[in-house]
């Protein structure tokens, strides 16, 4: 990497108020503010989003996917986790 | 923690995932094959959406009116966003962004060859649109489905934003064709003369096509080069008819038994010889790209050396 290559920037985009800002790619930029803009120019051109954050690449940090059986397997043993696990009498509706 | 497999059971459990449509994404293990067959063909389409900017960007300040000047500079602007995501799901793979563009400033790297053919009238914006974008859009759709996570959700973006280049190519087709015979003799002949190269944008024959077997294999492909070339006659032939253009094909019919148009041999000849780089245009289009990343090279540097200038400052 050249001194004058940009570091890599990843997206999220809020597409409307009350929803969760969602990863959308990712891009490259001089600084955050710059990021922020060219997001604007590379993912919002149809009216997609209404806030972005920005965060730099270097700085997330991911589970390993070979770890996944470790990390998620033992949720999928615990169905009484889930409401559908228990027996309700005939005649209760809300609950 | 992969080290407790054998070379051969991460390849057969690669292979299982593939099989059984679940997606693969950066992280995974992959072959190396898989690896680098996805970083030449997603770089290469993203150099295609770069260089695919330079025959239409010709013909913006000449554009006929405002409404049609505004649509080619939103459709070029697309093509700038989508060449994006494409660099982006390249480095997804561990490839240089920058390494991967100097790869086609320095002939290393293909681009459709489609691109290397001028664009001489107005009416060649609409045959772009119209044959070009078409052709691309049926290639593109199915790599929706691709098993690479990255470039199936780069495809997704592209389609949806694409549906409308392929629509205004069409529109400025159909307005020639209804205009004055000159105008229409102007839309007749961009037709023939981007009929053919539309035609050859699906790459080679299936026999001739060595890749395309494992591509399938690995769900990278999902239909062969012929194929989606057949589906490409099927759909194009009828919109030519219907406003009133002919495809230059003394050998075009529709075959009423298999319901599909036959059509004409390609030539071969000029194929390999555009990829090879002898296209009217290849030379003209590289060196564009690669003075734009020259004469850019001080506002890259500008840009990194004030962010590091604000930084000192929020330091203070």
């Amino acid at each position: 990497m050249k001194n004058s290559d940009w570091p890599l920037w990843e997206v999220f985009v809020r597409s409307k108020q009350g929803l969760n800002h969602k990863h959308v790619g990712s891009l490259r930029a001089a600084d955050a503010e710059m990021a922020i803009e060219n997001a604007r120019d590379v993912y919002t051109r149809r009216s997609e989003g209404i806030s972005i954050w920005v965060i730099e690449s270097k700085n997330v940090h991911a589970s390993d996917p070979s770890d996944m059986d470790s990390l998620f397997e033992p949720a999928n043993t615990k169905v009484y986790r889930h409401p559908t696990f228990y027996d309700v009498p005939d005649g209760i509706t809300h609950m | 923690m992969e080290q407790k497999f054998s070379l051969e059971e991460l390849e057969k459990r690669f292979q299982d995932k593939i099989d059984n449509d679940i997606r693969i994404e950066p992280n995974d293990w992959m072959p190396d094959a898989y690896r680098q067959t996805l970083i030449r063909q997603i770089s290469q389409h993203a150099h295609s959406e770069v260089v695919g900017m330079l025959p239409e960007g010709n013909w913006i300040t000449r554009a006929p009116n405002l409404r049609r000047k505004a649509v080619l500079l939103a459709k070029v602007q697309d093509e700038a966003g989508h060449g994006l995501y494409l660099y982006s799901a390249v480095e997804t793979l561990g490839a240089d962004r920058e390494e991967t563009i100097d790869d086609l400033h320095t002939g290393k790297a293909k681009y459709s060859s489609i691109f290397n053919y001028p664009t001489l009238s107005w009416a060649d914006m609409g045959a772009v649109g119209w044959l070009v974008d078409g052709a691309a859009i049926m290639n593109q759709v199915p790599l929706c489905r691709c098993s690479y996570g990255p470039y199936a959700r780069a495809m997704v973006r592209v389609c949806k934003e694409e549906s409308f280049h392929q629509r205004q190519g069409y529109e400025i087709m159909m307005t020639l064709s209804n205009g004055t015979p000159e105008q229409k003799e102007m839309a007749q002949d961009a037709l023939n003369r981007f009929w053919w190269p539309a035609l050859m944008m699906f790459g080679p024959s299936d026999g001739d096509s060595p890749h395309s077997a494992q591509s399938m294999k690995w769900k990278i492909k999902r239909y062969s080069n012929d194929e989606l070339r057949q589906m490409f006659v099927d759909a194009t032939v009828p919109q030519a008819e219907l406003i009133g253009l002919k495809v230059p094909d003394k050998d075009i019919k529709f075959n009423e038994d298999s319901g599909h148009y036959e059509f004409g041999e390609i030539n071969w000849d000029e194929f390999w010889s555009v990829v090879k780089g002898n296209g009217p245009c290849n030379e003209e289009r590289v060196e564009t790209r690669r003075k734009a990343k020259e004469n850019g090279e001080w506002v890259r540097a500008a840009a990194i050396a004030y962010s590091e200038k604000k930084k000192l400052k929020v330091a203070v």
